[in-house]
């Protein structure tokens, strides 16, 4: 089931003399979205078919695969009837997203098999954070945070759309709304998408999935209470992460004996870079498609008034162009919603996780670091002949740790590489099986325009 | 003493308050019917009647009343073959003197030129000139003519200076396009045609040089005609449907003028947004190339490439398609706003402003001579009661006079009366002509424009098929 419940809602402006200026007409969505119980396996996926809005309606199957982009990202998961998670509700409002996890598990641990809690952005993060704070897991790559839910801009624009209303057809501010309500919830779905693909990373790594927090985080029914970091957390965070890419300058100097590492090391440094500058274009391609797409709405309409205007001779003339160009441009918004979802989000979720890698390979050249720092120190202590014992626990510890990163993270980085083709094999060929589907679509619109207005000039 | 002509004015003076030294000051220069303050114009001396426009040669014989209706025929039996192009744009000279040459090519079987196949050397300002020449003889009469193409001073200072890059050469070939439409417009013009200038300029391998300074601007030729109007006292005119038909076309051509120039803003945007698209696609194809060299994996290396390959063909798709965009589809509605616009060369406008002034005044001054002649048949009267009692005087003159103003105000009803006919005949003809060229115009290409967006999506289609399997070979 899937309602769209829009709200206007007057902000108080102060005096009730306000002029109408003064008064923001704010529209609100409330996006319910219900799903039914979905696996990250790609079979038994129900496709999105009450997501459509009204104007989407002449392509159903234009809509189907979308659901399936984002989530399905990480194919390779190995999904086990052991814990299952996944979004399945979401609740967009004012400033916040209330995501509703729902587990299945057959985890001893677990007080009932099936369950679900209401998390937001925050909880998520902190999660995230504790399995950064954790040392035990120095050795993994920690599953990257989902970025905050973002809908500025998208707000911004609606609420410009509901001031400009009296300036513009009672058409085109129809189209407006209904261009703005889809780009809202492609956003939306995104967000949903990103926070799920987080959840099922922890939930598919061996380690992770056992972890307490994590647990807490899936079945604890009450408000995690969870706090926002206040402004001296995030002035320590900052101080932080300048010492550590400092450090990183450091460490990322000191060759490393083994090939492997230092092959992965000059591997990702220079991977990191290459994504995210791939990202960025890819975006600004994807928002000059949007762009070109908004520019055909337009055109559209005014042909449509041209047609309601012109002589007889005309008429009819453009308003089979102005309907063509409506339907074309809906295919050309979908063109880049696609882009968008499979190549854009791809790029920017292994910009995240190529930097989760880096970190991995940053803890662990630090505790190599440590590593020989403790090995001179036993030395000196050994010539000395003095705390001697404390040394070699020492350097047996960091030793210890040492190779066990060292051990985990090739396995970490070579499950990493895998993950990363399979994703990119996926979402490249979905993308061009997209292209091409939209092609078609588009060229069989542009034919029978052609045709009709051919036959009858 | 002498008798009044239609018009209050001289009709040398009248025109003489039409063309005007242009500055750059003068507020009319926005509304100059050609754009540049260069051409020279034979100044038009107008035969009585002011309908009949000068034409110097041997084709004075078309404009008689009696002859229009011969063109109409000519029209129907002549096939339109003729076909022309502009091309080969060459620069001539150097520094702030230079100019360029276009080729002018004709193609025709039409009697009324020289050869079939032929082709001259043009600059900008010939067309200028040419588009001078036909305004100044066509416009007041009720013909639509087509604007010339705009002059663009940053735009040519660019191409003289030497810049030999993408701005100049994309300037040029606008420039080259429009003034290919311009001439194509012009001869689809039953009477344009036929002009002897406009066969001189198609066919003499000479021209002279446009360099006179004076321009005949539609301000002129507007307060040229206020002038008329006020000269003569406001009255009512009883309302025929002729007058709410051109009060109808009126308003059509002004909403149309707001429709197309909404949609012609729109296409632009396009355009603009359809290059940025191409730009940034090329961008990031060169990004993908680059992931793709630093991949490890060997298969989805490739794949990246392919896909970098892909973008950058699609890069040069859209910048093909972002240049049909203009020039088909943007093009023709920039013509269109100029040719319809209210405001800049305000052709069509000013021909209502005409034949509003001109109806009224011609029914004032019908009124007014016919009033004139009431009085003077009071005159007369008085006169001949003068005379009477002259008789034992024996003055002649004075009676003869009376009898001879008569008279040619009564001539002069008539052929005002005859003028507005004709004019409003045209016009009506002109009115149906021009829309329906519009109809056609819009129509074709449109569908043109249409056919390169078929032309895209089978490009798109290839490219991504080719891509396809690539992307599946991963493994």
């Amino acid at each position: 089931m899937f309602l769209i419940i829009s709200l206007r809602e007057r902000t108080r402006s102060g005096s009730a003399s306000a002029t109408k200026r003064d008064q923001h007409h704010v529209i609100f969505f409330l996006i319910i979205i219900s799903r039914d119980l979905v696996t990250l396996s790609t079979s038994c996926h129900q496709p999105f078919a009450a997501m459509m809005q009204e104007g989407l309606d002449d392509g159903p199957d234009f809509l189907s695969e979308e659901d399936r982009g984002p989530r399905a990202m990480n194919v390779d998961l190995e999904m086990d009837a052991t814990l299952q998670v996944d979004i399945s509700d979401a609740l967009s409002e004012r400033d916040k997203v209330k995501f509703t996890v729902h587990t299945k598990s057959t985890l001893p641990n677990f007080k009932q098999n099936e369950f679900s809690v209401v998390r937001q952005h925050e909880e998520f993060i902190w999660l995230h954070d504790s399995f950064i704070e954790n040392e035990d897991y120095a050795g993994y790559i920690i599953p990257p945070a989902p970025p905050r839910p973002d809908f500025d801009a998208s707000r911004e624009k609606l609420q410009k759309l509901g001031e400009g209303e009296g300036s513009m057809t009672k058409e085109e501010f129809t189209k407006m709304k209904q261009e703005l309500e889809a780009e809202y919830l492609a956003i939306f779905k995104k967000t949903v998408a990103m926070h799920e693909v987080f959840l099922c990373r922890v939930a598919a790594h061996p380690v992770l999935r056992k972890d307490l927090n994590f647990h807490v985080f899936l079945e604890y029914n009450q408000d995690l209470s969870v706090r926002g970091k206040n402004k001296k957390e995030k002035l320590e965070d900052f101080f932080k992460n300048v010492v550590k890419s400092a450090d990183g300058v450091l460490v990322a100097g000191v060759k490393d004996v083994d090939d492997f590492f230092e092959h992965e090391k000059t591997f990702l440094l220079e991977y990191h870079n290459r994504v995210k500058d791939a990202s960025a274009k890819c975006d600004r391609m994807i928002r000059s498609h949007k762009n070109a797409a908004d520019d055909m709405n337009r055109i559209a309409s005014s042909l449509y008034t041209l047609g309601t205007q012109d002589s007889m001779d005309l008429c009819k003339f453009f308003l089979k162009v102005s309907e063509l160009f409506d339907k074309t441009r809906k295919v050309e918004a979908r063109v880049a919603a696609d882009e968008d979802l499979k190549l854009a989000d791809l790029l920017k979720y292994y910009l995240r996780e190529s930097q989760a890698a880096k970190d991995l390979l940053y803890r662990r050249s630090r505790a190599l670091v440590d590593y020989e720092n403790a090995n001179k120190g036993l030395d000196k202590a050994r010539a000395k002949n003095r705390d001697v014992l404390q040394a070699e626990t020492s350097q047996q510890l960091c030793c210890h740790k040492f190779e066990k990163i060292s051990e985990s993270a090739k396995q970490e980085l070579i499950d990493f590489k895998t993950r990363r083709v399979a994703a990119f094999r996926k979402n490249l060929v979905e993308l061009a099986e997209l292209e091409l589907k939209h092609a078609k679509g588009n060229l069989q619109l542009l034919q029978s325009c052609v045709g009709v207005l051919n036959s009858n000039t | 003493p002498k008798q009044d002509s239609l018009m209050d004015d001289d009709p040398e003076d009248l025109f003489a308050g039409a063309t005007e030294e242009v500055s750059l000051d003068s507020p009319e220069r926005d509304v100059l019917l050609s754009d540049g303050p260069s051409p020279a114009i034979t100044p038009i001396t107008p035969p009585t009647s002011v309908i009949a426009p000068r034409i110097g040669h041997a084709h004075d014989d078309m404009f008689t009343h009696s002859s229009f209706d011969e063109i109409e025929e000519e029209e129907g039996g002549d096939s339109f073959d003729v076909h022309i192009s502009v091309s080969d744009p060459e620069k001539v000279g150097d520094g702030m003197n230079a100019y360029m040459a276009y080729k002018v090519s004709t193609k025709t079987s039409l009697s009324v030129f020289k050869q079939r196949d032929f082709s001259v050397k043009r600059r900008f300002s010939d067309f200028l000139g040419l588009h001078s020449k036909l305004a100044s003889k066509y416009l007041h009469i009720g013909y639509i003519v087509p604007p010339a193409p705009e002059k663009s001073i940053v735009g040519m200072t660019k191409v003289k200076v030497g810049k030999e890059d993408q701005s100049s050469n994309e300037f040029v070939e606008k420039r080259r396009s429009a003034l290919e439409r311009y001439l194509m417009r012009t001869v689809k013009h039953p009477i344009l045609l036929k002009d002897p200038d406009v066969l001189q300029f198609l066919e003499n391998s000479e021209l002279p040089r446009a360099v006179n300074t004076q321009a005949l601007s539609s301000a002129g030729i507007l307060r040229m005609v206020n002038k008329a109007a006020d000269a003569v006292n406001k009255m009512t005119i009883k309302m025929n449907e002729s007058d709410a038909w051109f009060e109808e076309k009126q308003q059509h051509f002004e909403n149309l003028d707001v429709q197309l120039r909404k949609l012609h803003a729109s296409v632009e945007s396009l355009v603009c947004h359809r290059k940025e698209l191409s730009v940034n696609t090329a961008q990031f194809a060169k990004s993908a190339a680059m992931l793709g060299n630093s991949e490890d994996h060997t298969a989805l290396s490739r794949a990246l490439s392919q896909l970098a390959e892909v973008e950058e063909k699609i890069d040069q798709l859209h910048q093909d398609q972002a240049n049909a965009d203009f020039y088909l589809f943007s093009e023709l509605l920039g013509d269109y706003v100029r040719l319809i616009t209210a405001g800049g060369s305000g052709d069509l406008e000013l021909y209502f402003y005409f034949i509003f002034f001109r109806i009224r005044g011609v029914f004032d001054h019908r009124i007014k001579t016919w009033q004139k002649w009431q009085d003077s048949q009071v005159l007369l009267l008085k006169k001949r009661e003068a005379e009477a009692k002259l008789q034992f005087t024996n003055k002649p003159d004075k009676l003869q006079q009376a009898k001879d103003e008569i008279k040619e105000l009564e001539g002069k009803v008539q052929q005002g009366e005859r003028d507005f006919e004709q004019i409003s005949k045209i016009i009506r003809k002109e009115v149906g002509r021009f829309e329906k060229e519009r109809v056609k115009d819009f129509k074709t290409i449109i569908v043109k424009y249409l056919e390169s967006l078929v032309q895209t999506q089978q490009q798109l289609i290839k490219y991504w098929e080719a891509f396809l399997p690539e992307a599946k070979a991963i493994s």
